[in-house]
């Protein structure tokens, strides 16, 4: 009698914990087909905590990826993508009313705080390289630049102790990105003024823009205004 | 009456930390397909731009409303990043048991395995009468659970190969560049989707008491819980 329970009592038991994970299961596929079908960015309650996975991602990129030293692959002449495509906030594209009139600001926490005009920067070291561009959309595209390494600004305007990141602004509708130091004094960091041999198209930012071929497109600000040093 | 129904006793058939990194992987695997859908949007083809193109048939394709996840490119890129991780840890946690477990003997194809392979291919294709005698899992489930554990590598790999082109350049390398390793990428997803459908239907259709086994644990079905 008990023998012949035990195994009935177990059978029952186990429908039991089945039903409930099978209901669970079911709740859980709901929820994530809805959560698809709204096109959901996390909401209220999960955006933040992707935020932060994102912040993270972001140490884990600077810190243990990223190589200060390492440069990125550079490509032949012959390489280069029939046409990038270029983009920018404003609704047209960012020009100059006085270009002569233009200069990059060099502020925030350094000792000595500069105006570069494009001539004065053209007397900076020049860097050309032909490397390949990334775009966050997932595209890809080979092109030249040339322009002062962002390394030379910094030996000129000497950062104080405290600065650890720049903020780079443009004129396009105050777009900025801001960068970790680290990032900023890679050897392939540029203050571009040139594009495939001519200079900046205004297109593509003209007449300064930052460049890199260690980040997205969208972190190589164009339209260049300032540089300001940060502690953030 | 229950003794009649059950001929076999329940066996204990799959560790928790079995079910739960199954059931979490089709979650966060769900997830980081739906969020991938969105970001295969920003750029629907493969290759520079100016082409060449690969050529694929999803060239300029938006996948339906319901299939995305994140809403815009940004929102997806939080999800995806986000799902990435738990998507590794529970393949290294579900490693790191069945290796040991020693539960990775049933698992892993081996090229011992190729024969009954060919005998369990020959029965499916009524070429062959009787089911060949087997393990726990037969050849042919062996080779479709240890290509489905490589195709998960080979999609966290392509995956950071698209994330650091530059700092992983040589991984990147490895897949062709950049834009073959996108390709890459996207591939998988319709592997992992192609072996999810095969591995539900032959679920219902040849074992439905693996279910339950995946559930609860416990199974009493027609096939041995162990080799």
């Amino acid at each position: 009698m008990t023998k012949r329970q035990t195994p009935r009592r177990q059978d029952a038991k186990l429908h039991e914990v089945d039903r409930r994970a099978f209901v669970k299961l079911g709740v859980a596929g709901g929820l994530a087909s809805l959560v698809a079908a709204c096109g959901w960015d996390g909401g209220r309650l999960l955006r933040p905590g992707l935020l932060d996975i994102s912040r993270v991602n972001d140490w884990v990129g600077e810190k243990i990826l990223f190589s200060p030293t390492r440069l990125a692959r550079t490509y032949s002449t012959a390489e280069r993508s029939a046409m990038l495509p270029s983009y920018f906030i404003s609704t047209m594209t960012p020009m100059l009313e006085d270009p002569a009139a233009w200069r990059l600001r060099v502020d925030g926490l350094v000792a000595r705080p500069l105006e570069l005009s494009l001539d004065d920067l053209m007397q900076l070291p020049r860097l050309s390289y032909t490397v390949k561009h990334h775009c966050v959309e997932g595209w890809s595209a080979i092109a030249s630049w040339h322009g002062a390494p962002v390394s030379a600004i910094v030996e000129r305007c000497r950062p104080l102790q405290t600065a650890r990141y720049i903020n780079f602004v443009s004129f396009d509708a105050d777009y900025s990105n801001g960068w970790d130091m680290a990032s900023a004094m890679h050897p392939q960091t540029i203050l571009a003024y040139g594009m495939n041999d001519n200079p900046l198209p205004a297109a593509h930012g003209a007449p300064l823009r930052l460049y890199s071929p260690t980040k997205l497109g969208y972190k190589l600000t164009k339209y260049l205004v300032s540089m300001t040093f940060t502690g953030r | 009456m229950t003794d009649q129904q059950s001929p076999r006793p329940f066996a204990r058939r799959h560790h928790w930390i079995v079910r739960l990194t199954h059931w979490a992987t089709v979650i966060v695997l769900a997830g980081l397909i739906a969020s991938g859908l969105q970001i295969y949007e920003a750029y629907a083809r493969f290759g520079n731009r100016g082409g060449p193109y690969f050529v694929s048939p999803f060239d300029g394709a938006q996948f339906p409303h319901w299939s995305r996840l994140g809403g815009w490119l940004a929102g997806a890129l939080n999800w995806h990043f986000a799902l990435a991780w738990p998507l590794v840890a529970f393949g290294l946690l579900y490693l790191g048991y069945v290796v040991r477990s020693g539960e990775w003997r049933a698992l892993l194809f081996r090229p011992r395995d190729v024969r009954g392979a060919l005998e369990m291919a020959k029965y499916y294709l009524h070429l062959r009468r009787e089911h060949p005698p087997q393990g726990k899992h037969n050849p042919l489930q062996k080779l479709a659970y240890t290509g489905v554990i490589a195709l998960g590598a080979l999609a966290v790999l392509t995956g950071f190969a698209i994330y650091k082109p530059t700092q992983l350049s040589w991984l990147t390398a490895l897949f062709g560049g950049f834009q073959a390793a996108r390709y890459w990428h996207f591939w998988i997803v319709w592997i992992f989707v192609g072996f999810t459908v095969m591995h539900v239907i032959l679920v219902f259709a040849v074992d439905p008491a693996s279910l339950r086994a995946m559930l609860t644990g416990w199974y009493r079905g027609r096939f041995p819980s162990h080799d």
